[in-house]
């Protein structure tokens, strides 16, 4: 089929979506234990969405990612290792722990970056598309948002622009259900919101969120069309959050019936099954158990990291009022 | 040197950057086939292109926002958000995002201009007459320039659009058809964070930007004919603030007005008067007083907005009041 992934590009989405789920399984943990800072917005069930559509980029590529971007991180290639120290705050987090899991930003890896401001992502991904129009480029730009950020007004205010323009933007609408804790029923009168696209005069898909390969063969569909100068994509992929809005979140307002029946479609299952015809059992095993292993070895290494000392920032002079300031 | 209006210094500023760096690109309302409402980027959509001169939708939360990455990503945009009273729509891109970039990434750069203007004496209303100088110098790792001359327009236009840093340019409504000698020499640039001493004096130091510059010179002219000798400080650049002009001149004469048309409560005033507590305290004779807005809205009908905006008249009163 055209724009399916190869055996190999398969097995590293399977392998990255494990490296994901890994560290959010023991983020929880060390969430409990008291280890780590702040809320963490797990993307447990969602992997499948941002590892899939990062899948078809390539290095030069940008990349623009919401507070839930784990998945966006690692499948744009930001070391495991940074990723992990940063979100437990250590010097030798990819930010130096200044950021925080909600906004890594890796300008090397084209990762720019995680955004906490709900719709933040879909003017600067906007934003980098016209750069690259305007340069003259054939890269992509690529921008996670969510069904909340979707009801933002900045949301409107740029798709319209990337398609009166047609900008080198692929919009990827992790559709997960709820914003926060209010159901997507009781934020927009429409279930599908590509529905808009039209409006844009921009095509969509809606995809089944929860299948790498799905989401691999409409991305790169769009990816393709938007190196060719023909415009944005928006791409609505339908999945749905585990594990609640954060480790603080408190609960009860999800149903056990929808909660079992997406764990009956959990991304990593549904690989394994696709991946079954071509792979042996032991092959999968064993490489789940290395993207375990890495991710293990990620957090100890962090947790056995220092933590950063303050520095004031000064390198920006309006950073700071007046030279006594500094 | 050339005559030239300021509206047409900012314009050969634009052409001359856009001439020396592909990179540079404009976007905005109006200021394409137009040329813009206040008619800054007349001719550059002939001269540039529409890729690199955009008439954009009114869509100014993702302009902003897009400037942010836009710039980070290999250009240098500048974005014009037609009055300065828009500004509260654009603050998320300058609070949320451009601030904190640079410090969480270290290795990002945001070259991008924001031009806008304010000010009164317009009959413009109360929603395109404000200065809202103090929203914007308020936030870290934002520079702030706010030129009076069309010299200083230019050369400073082309510090802003050099710089590796987010630039607001506050541009004042009532200044674009100001006409000075302006050089045309496309390297003489003005540097970002240096003040100007535009008339000299020993007794009392008036400190202001934009417009309020003029009404400072006039207020100085008042002075003189008491026998007072007004020195005034042309800042041109809000943040970041040259400390040691302001410092130097109070150390001279003692006495310091301060001058904003921005709201007086917590406004830019505000905050150099408290600066100068902080630096010059000991050089003080007086305390500084400040000429401001009223913390009201801009009134419509010429004599109700004449009664709030700040003057020579007003700023005069002021200094005479801190040398009694």
């Amino acid at each position: 089929m055209k724009n399916s992934p190869s055996l190999d590009e398969q097995l590293e989405m399977h392998r990255k979506m494990v490296v994901v789920r890994r560290l959010e399984e023991r983020l929880g943990e060390l969430h409990k234990a008291g280890k780590t800072r702040g809320p963490i917005h797990r993307c447990d069930g969602q992997e499948a969405v941002g590892i899939g559509a990062t899948a078809v980029l390539g290095a030069s590529d940008f990349v623009t990612s919401t507070h839930r971007g784990h998945a966006h991180y690692i499948g744009k290639g930001v070391d495991i290792r940074g990723v992990t120290a940063e979100i437990l705050g250590r010097a030798t987090g990819t930010c130096g722990g200044r950021a925080g899991h909600m906004l890594i930003g890796d300008r090397d890896k084209g990762m720019i970056g995680g955004n906490a401001i709900v719709g933040g992502s879909i003017p600067a991904a906007t934003g980098m598309a016209l750069s690259i129009q305007v340069r003259g480029t054939a890269d992509v730009a690529m921008c996670f948002f969510g069904d909340g950020a979707a009801q933002t007004g900045i949301c409107h205010e740029s798709m319209n622009m990337a398609g009166l323009w047609k900008l080198p933007v692929v919009f990827i609408l992790e559709h997960n259900q709820f914003g926060l804790t209010v159901h997507h029923t009781v934020q927009s009168p429409v279930a599908d919101l590509s529905l808009r696209a039209a409006g844009y005069a921009m095509p969509a898909e809606i995809v089944d969120g929860n299948d790498t390969v799905a989401m691999y063969r409409a991305v790169a569909t769009a990816v393709e069309r938007a190196r060719r100068g023909e415009g944005p994509t928006l791409i609505e992929a339908k999945t749905y959050r585990m594990q609640g809005f954060s480790t603080s979140d408190m609960g009860g307002y999800q149903s056990d019936a929808d909660l079992a029946d997406w764990n009956r479609r959990d991304p990593i299952q549904v690989s394994r099954g696709a991946l079954a015809d071509s792979v042996s059992t032991e092959r999968l095993d064993q490489i789940e158990a290395g993207a375990v292993a890495e991710v293990d070895a990620a957090v100890e290494e962090a947790l056995a990291a220092p933590l950063p000392t303050f520095e004031l920032f000064t390198r920006s002079s309006p950073y700071a009022t007046a030279p006594e300031a500094v | 040197m050339a005559m030239m209006r300021y509206a047409e210094a900012l314009n050969q500023a634009l052409r001359e950057e856009m001439q020396r760096d592909p990179s540079v690109f404009l976007f905005g309302e109006d200021i394409g086939r137009y040329g813009g409402v206040f008619k800054v980027t007349k001719g550059l959509m002939d001269e540039f292109g529409e890729s690199r001169v955009r008439d954009t939708p009114i869509s100014e939360q993702a302009l902003a926002a897009m400037a942010v990455t836009a710039s980070m990503t290999g250009t240098r945009p500048v974005l014009e958000i037609m009055y300065a009273d828009f500004m509260p729509l654009v603050l998320d891109a300058l609070i949320n995002q451009a601030s904190i970039y640079e410090y969480l990434w270290q290795n990002v750069t945001m070259p991008f201009v924001l031009r806008t203007q304010g000010g009164g004496g317009a009959g413009a209303g109360a929603q395109h007459s404000k200065s809202l100088d103090s929203l914007v110098a308020h936030i870290p790792g934002i520079k702030v320039v706010a030129p009076v001359t069309p010299a200083d327009a230019k050369g400073l236009l082309k510090s802003a659009i050099r710089d590796s840093q987010p630039v607001v340019f506050l541009e004042h409504k009532l200044l674009y058809n100001l006409r000075d000698e302006v050089s045309d020499d496309p390297e003489l640039l003005v540097p970002i964070g240096k003040a100007k001493t535009v008339r000299e004096g020993t007794d009392v130091s008036i400190f202001a930007t934009s417009r309020m510059v003029l009404e400072s010179q006039k207020a100085a002219e008042l002075l003189a004919q008491d026998g007072i000798s007004a020195e005034v400080i042309d800042l041109r650049t809000l943040r970041p603030l040259d400390l040691d002009a302001i410092t130097a001149s109070i150390a001279k004469t003692h006495h310091a007005v301060v001058v904003n048309e921005g709201w007086r409560f917590c406004g830019y005033a505000a905050e150099l008067s408290a600066t100068i507590m902080d630096f010059a305290f000991d050089d003080l004779d007086a305390p500084v007083a400040r000429v401001t807005l009223p913390d009201m809205p801009v009134p419509y009908a010429e004599p109700l907005e004449l009664s709030v905006l700040p003057n020579a008249a007003r700023i005069a009163d002021a200094a005479r009041a801190t040398l009694k």
